[in-house]
């Protein structure tokens, strides 16, 4: 009975009404962020994993009938005459073509946001933020402009062939539009900062007499920079590659503008199934897969990067 | 006092004319000016001083990883200054340790000799006698962030002997430590210094730790070196005043030179009392001069004597160990007497009381400045 030992039982009751209230408080303070996963995120995926298994309707839309026609097609085709099932060239090139695509821009972003993000940490402290503010001036323009910038420096009478032929150097104009360089260049312009700002966010706190230890015990600057600097900057490096590879996977207008109707990107393949092409399911099936293949490079991808991985804190 | 040794044993380190400034324009400091040191081989030296004297500047110029504004820094008589620092057969032990946080233990201590491109076996091998040494053999696949401080200090240690340096830079390395971590430290590098026979350069602020482990001492302040010597003689015969003051406590008295006879000088004091007084090496002292004696260098006398100081007892601070008395002498300036405790001693003075001070033999010492 609760009487033989009232004030350890009242004790233990509120505590354990204090613990109850404790958890509604937690599920009532995170419900704006539940309620926008849930009908932003989560909602919309699903409707687009059910559409992918149902059939399309003749002007868009979709017919509820289940078929498994949608999966069908991302991978093989059937010539219209014979009936006879090949692979769907098409769908197969325009995904290597954005795995490729992307892995480069992630790979040259790499190669250049590495050395400007530590020569940015490396700046006084004063002259961080201005440089940094320079990093994201680009963010402020939009995605459009931007892109119709870099079509008029890389065009056949843009700035670059321009100047080229005026110094005698090609006497042609170099073709870069309307080619997987273009569309590279493209996303490279677009989504530099993002690898940018997470590099130079984890070596802003890279303690530098670290590097002087490196340095101590024989370290030449190569050394330092694969044994010391590489290790402990690597949350950063990982940050700033996915931050760039997703978003190239996906690219829409980048490739739109920049590689012409004939250099298509995935992106703009599952545009076409919910615009011209009237396949909702399709769209929707092809929307998966490139989830599907992100998920699967960035699980590749953390797990190989985080084999040597320290763990923090 | 430095260069007169200097023959003895063969000099490791020196700095020529060494300065450093840092910026330029308006805003450049100059952290060190025209320094000259010679420090021996298999030495415990100590670069002793405030922050901001310079010491630190001076350790890293001998590491490398700043390069002196003028003058040279010569290891065993080869000038190292453009060297840079993976180039430099010296280590050091960082002042936070800097050890690299995403390797063992025995991976930090074997890096310096991995990038030396010594074979595997041989780096195991050294890995092993190292952390022998350091006494850590059971924290040998740790990650460097699963140790204590203490520990750390070890690996740091232990990380920058492995090389085999020809010079071994400590920079406080001590000062993270809490106390008794401290003490059991100093004697750890004491030993590990006697075992190894690398010359040591340390680099600290603490005085007490300065004394109870160098051989020899700088005494530094804002760029300049203003004493060499050793924990001896830098705490009996101080030539300068900073020197006196930034080492232990120190009374100050003023008085006139009477006559200087080879390194003694019979001083008269404004205090009332004749004393002999050392005389630091090339001053020529005359006319009105500081002495300093040390506070245990004196001593109170119930009944004094007749070429004892007079005075009043103006406060008396028990430490346990001894006791400080804060006496005002008659002519005016304050005095302290530092007095051991022995059994049955010291109780006999009260606050208030007249007592008289007597200076010690070889007790005092003139002031350069």
């Amino acid at each position: 009975m609760a009487v033989d030992n009232p004030p350890l039982t009242r004790a233990a009751e509120v505590a354990a009404a204090a613990d109850r209230q404790e958890i509604r408080n937690r599920w009532f303070l995170a419900s704006p962020a539940l309620f926008i996963i849930f009908f932003a995120a989560i909602g919309p995926l699903f409707i687009v994993l059910v559409f992918s298994f149902l059939t399309p309707a003749d002007y868009g839309g979709v017919v509820w009938k289940p078929s498994g026609q949608a999966w069908f097609q991302v991978l093989f085709q059937k010539d219209i005459f014979d009936d006879t099932t090949t692979f769907a060239d098409a769908h197969l090139s325009i995904l290597w073509r954005s795995v490729k695509l992307s892995f480069f821009t992630t790979l040259i972003a790499l190669a250049f946001g590495f050395p400007t993000a530590y020569f940015i940490s490396t700046r006084p402290e004063k002259s961080r933020d201005i440089w940094l503010f320079l990093i994201t001036i680009p963010f402020w323009t939009n995605l459009l402009i931007r892109t119709f910038a870099v079509q008029e420096v890389i065009r056949n009478e843009g700035i670059f062939n321009t100047l080229l032929m005026k110094l005698g150097i090609i006497s042609s104009p170099i073709q870069i539009m309307f080619t997987d360089v273009a569309i590279m260049l493209g996303m490279l312009y677009v989504y530099l900062p993002l690898m940018v700002l997470p590099l130079y966010a984890s070596m802003e706190k890279l303690d530098f007499r670290l590097v002087e230890a490196g340095y101590d015990l024989y370290a030449n600057r190569f050394q330092v920079l694969r044994r010391v600097i590489i290790p402990l900057v690597k949350p950063g490096i990982i940050a700033g590659s996915i931050l760039v590879f997703i978003p190239s996977l996906g690219a829409y207008v980048t490739p739109r503008v920049l590689g012409g109707g004939k250099n298509m990107m995935l992106g703009n393949l599952i545009e076409l199934q919910f615009g011209q092409g009237r396949n909702w399911p399709l769209g929707a099936a092809l929307s998966i897969t490139l989830m599907a293949i992100v998920m699967i490079a960035l699980m590749i991808y953390v797990r190989s990067a985080g084999r040597s991985e320290m763990r923090h804190g | 006092m430095g260069r007169a040794g200097s023959g003895e044993r063969r000099s490791a380190i020196e700095a020529i004319g060494v300065s450093k400034v840092f910026g330029n324009g308006d805003d450049a400091v100059r952290a060190l000016d025209n320094v000259d040191v010679t420090i021996r081989e298999n030495e415990f030296f100590t670069l002793l001083g405030p922050s901001g004297c310079g010491k630190t500047t001076l350790l890293r110029l001998i590491a490398g990883f700043d390069f002196p504004t003028e003058g040279e820094i010569r290891l065993y008589g080869e000038d190292i200054a453009p060297l840079p620092p993976f180039k430099r057969p010296v280590n050091t032990v960082f002042q936070n340790y800097a050890l690299f946080p995403h390797m063992t233990v025995a991976q930090n201590i074997g890096f310096g000799l991995e990038m030396l491109g010594k074979p595997k076996a041989e780096i195991d091998a050294r890995i092993s006698e190292m952390l022998k040494l350091v006494r850590m053999e059971e924290l040998r696949n740790r990650r460097t962030s699963q140790i204590s401080g203490g520990q750390q200090q070890r690996v740091a240690l232990a990380r920058a002997l492995a090389p085999r340096p020809k010079v071994l830079l400590l920079d406080e390395p001590l000062s993270a430590l809490d106390f008794k971590l401290r003490k059991d430290m100093q004697i750890e590098l004491k030993r590990l210094q006697h075992e190894t026979g690398i010359t040591f350069i340390f680099v600290t602020h603490d005085q007490e730790e300065a004394l109870t482990m160098s051989d020899r001492i700088a005494v530094m302040s804002k760029g300049h070196i203003l004493q060499i010597g050793s924990p001896r003689d830098i705490y009996d015969r101080p030539a300068e005043r900073f020197v006196a003051n930034f080492i232990g406590d120190t009374n100050f008295l003023e008085g006139q030179v009477k006559e200087v006879h080879g390194s003694k000088a019979r001083i008269a004091l404004n205090a009332g009392a004749e004393v002999e007084a050392g005389i630091s090496e090339g001053a020529n002292p005359q006319g009105n001069v500081t002495i300093v004696v040390r506070p245990e260098h004196a001593a109170i006398q119930a009944r004094p004597g007749a070429d004892a100081l007079k005075g009043t007892i103006e406060n008396i601070v028990y430490f346990g160990t001894d006791t400080h008395f804060h006496i005002k002498l008659a002519s005016g300036p304050h005095f302290i007497v530092r007095q051991q405790n022995r059994h049955g001693a010291g109780e006999e003075f009260k606050t208030g009381m007249p007592v008289g001070v007597e200076i010690g033999q070889n007790a005092a010492q003139v002031l350069k400045d």
